[in-house]
């Protein structure tokens, strides 16, 4: 336990105390409340077990699997082409992202590269859902604090960008546009300018959340300093995304990895905050929400003209190998381990998705804090149930 | 003839494992710039995440979790269920690295300043198989092997709490093994195994060499 704020400090040596005075001293009887599975906190049906002694938290433990769905076994009974309809739905808000890394894991294993323009607009699409994706964060982030308005303006400029990647992929939710080799078809006529357009819009949303939200002392004084993670914690319990680098970790799988995607063609700065408390991790997206209307706007001047297509057979077999491709996706490090026998469909993948292991830490984390601030915590942290249970 | 590629960091950990294990580190496969697979002996499976996380400098946990070698007795669900089942291919064939049983524990950790993964697995025994615990090395594994436990049956020597993730207390079997059915494919077979109908005038062949 070193390395903690002094808040952080104190109130673990609370939580020692009252366990103690709970169990032998005065005898008091501690609670114990239950949170969820149906709480609007949960993006899901998470359960949370936590045990008080009065408004403290001495104990937390998460209760996951009641949206597993299996997919890990799916994916053996099926083609490689048609995992991307399954894993589309493991994090719901940025579809497009969870294709990805499972299409790159094929295409290593075939040694085939997408066309320049595929993996262009891949990208834009991938950041795309991120914006998806973290824009409802931020809008939702208000409703657990008690703040009604950010959400109403996040579902309406989340609307901008959903209608986007429906008129490029005819699917609002689940795309399933991405292919081996490619992808489906090219971008429709106008979406370049309209992209831009919505672009616009988004940075001025980024813009308002952070003056109504980010500015306002309630707001402040709900998140920072509570649910402090080192980054020495961050890193062994495998956090990733926006919450091991709001921990001061610069880690960032766009940047950090040789990739078959266009993040090397772009200029783009990877946020990092030191203080690793829930204001970080929520700012940290902030940013990085912005960030990501830039990268668009600088991949949209530069696409390379072309097929979307690469020559792939059209009976796709997979020769045999194992690969392990992972992407940075709103939500944290989502990656495969896919591995071929040279059939028409994976014998084994192994999905490493983000939230499952950035909601671990929640029975560290939520130890000694206060029961509003379990909330708050697990708002920052930030999941979604099908990223968790796959 | 090609040159040579060398890759120093991952040739590291390689050197890094063998000096600290010795006999335990069993095989080890290389892609230079790539990526790194090794294969350790289960008894030095918690001493090898100790060398990774504290010699190699992979302080990341990344995930855990298992395969299972064997070729699945069901096929791909394609089958008529009223029709006798096939004769299929049993003989298991591990991957890269090797390997000598059906099941194999396999995790991967990174290191965040130099920017490379390493790939880890151990074979663990066919009947009662189990293995030491990763919890008091990357506290992170605690879920994963829980998640693992019950999809696979391995157990986890040392966990503190190897409690179901996601099925019921009560049931029965691993869902991750390879000759646990998946029911829904048993009542009516999938029809959609193969998604590619060929066009007039194309044969198979064809197709497959496009």
């Amino acid at each position: 336990m070193t390395d903690l704020v002094d808040r952080q400090k104190l109130s673990y040596i609370a939580a020692q105390a009252a366990d103690a005075r709970l169990n032998v001293e005065l005898e008091t009887e501690g609670m114990t409340l239950n949170i969820g599975p149906q709480h609007p906190a949960t993006h899901g049906t998470l359960r949370i077990i936590v045990r008080l002694d009065g408004e403290q938290v001495i104990w937390a433990e998460p209760g996951a699997g009641y949206m597993h769905r299996g997919y890990e076994k799916l994916t053996e009974v099926r083609t490689f082409p048609q995992v991307t309809a399954l894993v589309n739905r493991i994090d719901w808000l940025g579809s497009f992202a969870n294709e990805v890394p499972f299409i790159l894991a094929a295409e290593k294993l075939m040694e085939v590269e997408a066309p320049p323009r595929a993996q262009w607009i891949r990208t834009i699409l991938f950041e795309l859902s991120r914006i998806a994706n973290v824009s409802l964060f931020l809008g939702d982030l208000g409703v657990q604090l008690g703040a009604i308005t950010p959400v109403f303006m996040a579902f309406r400029d989340r609307e901008y960008v959903l209608n986007l990647i429906e008129s490029a992929t005819g699917g609002r939710f689940h795309p399933n546009f991405d292919r081996i080799g490619g992808l489906k078809e090219d971008l429709p006529a106008g979406w370049i300018t309209e992209t831009k357009q919505v672009m616009k819009k988004l940075r001025n949303f980024c813009d308002e959340i952070e003056n109504l939200l980010f500015g306002n002392e309630i707001f402040q004084s709900r998140l920072r300093g509570i649910g402090v993670i080192p980054a020495e914690v961050a890193k062994q319990y495998g956090l990733s995304g926006a919450n091991l680098r709001a921990s001061g970790v610069d880690w960032d799988l766009r940047r950090d990895q040789k990739i078959a995607l266009a993040y090397d063609k772009v200029d783009f700065k990877v946020w990092t905050h030191p203080d690793g408390d829930s204001f970080a991790r929520c700012w940290i997206r902030l940013q990085e929400t912005r960030e990501a209307t830039k990268i668009v706007d600088q991949l949209l001047d530069g696409i390379p003209s072309g097929s979307v297509m690469a020559k792939v057979p059209r009976i796709i077999k997979v020769p045999e190998g194992e690969a392990w491709v992972s992407t940075e996706n709103p939500l944290g490090e989502m990656g495969y381990y896919v591995v071929s026998k040279g059939d028409l469909g994976p014998f084994r993948v192994k999905i490493r998705s983000a939230s499952f292991n950035n909601i671990s830490i929640v029975p560290w984390v939520l130890r000694g804090v206060y029961v509003p601030d379990v909330i708050s915590i697990l708002a920052s942290l930030y999941f979604i149930l099908g990223d968790i249970d796959r | 003839m090609p040159e040579l590629v060398h890759d120093t960091t991952r040739e590291g950990v390689v050197t890094a494992l063998r000096a600290a294990l010795g006999e335990g580190l069993i095989d080890s496969l290389i892609k230079p710039n790539d990526d790194v697979w090794v294969r350790v002996s289960a008894d030095v499976w918690q001493q090898a995440g100790r060398v990774l996380r504290d010699t190699v400098g992979c302080d990341y946990f990344c995930f855990l979790s298992a395969i299972d070698w064997l070729p699945s007795p069901y096929g791909r669900g394609e089958d008529d269920p009223t029709a006798p089942a096939p004769e299929r291919d049993s003989t298991i064939k591990q991957g890269y690295t090797g390997g000598d049983t059906r099941m194999q524990v396999f995790a991967r950790v990174t290191n965040l300043r130099q920017h490379f993964g390493v790939t880890i697995k151990a074979d663990v025994a066919d009947t009662e198989p189990s293995i030491e615990s990763w919890v008091t090395v990357y506290a992170g594994a605690n879920w994963h092997e829980r998640e693992c436990h019950e999809m696979f049956g391995i157990d986890f020597k040392g966990h503190p709490d190897l409690r179901n993730m996601y099925l019921p207390t009560d049931f029965e079997g691993y869902p991750l093994r390879k000759d646990f059915p998946l029911l829904a494919r048993m009542v009516k077979p999938w029809p959609g195994i193969v998604d590619v109908e060929l066009l007039p005038g194309d044969d198979a062949d064809d197709a497959e060499s496009e």
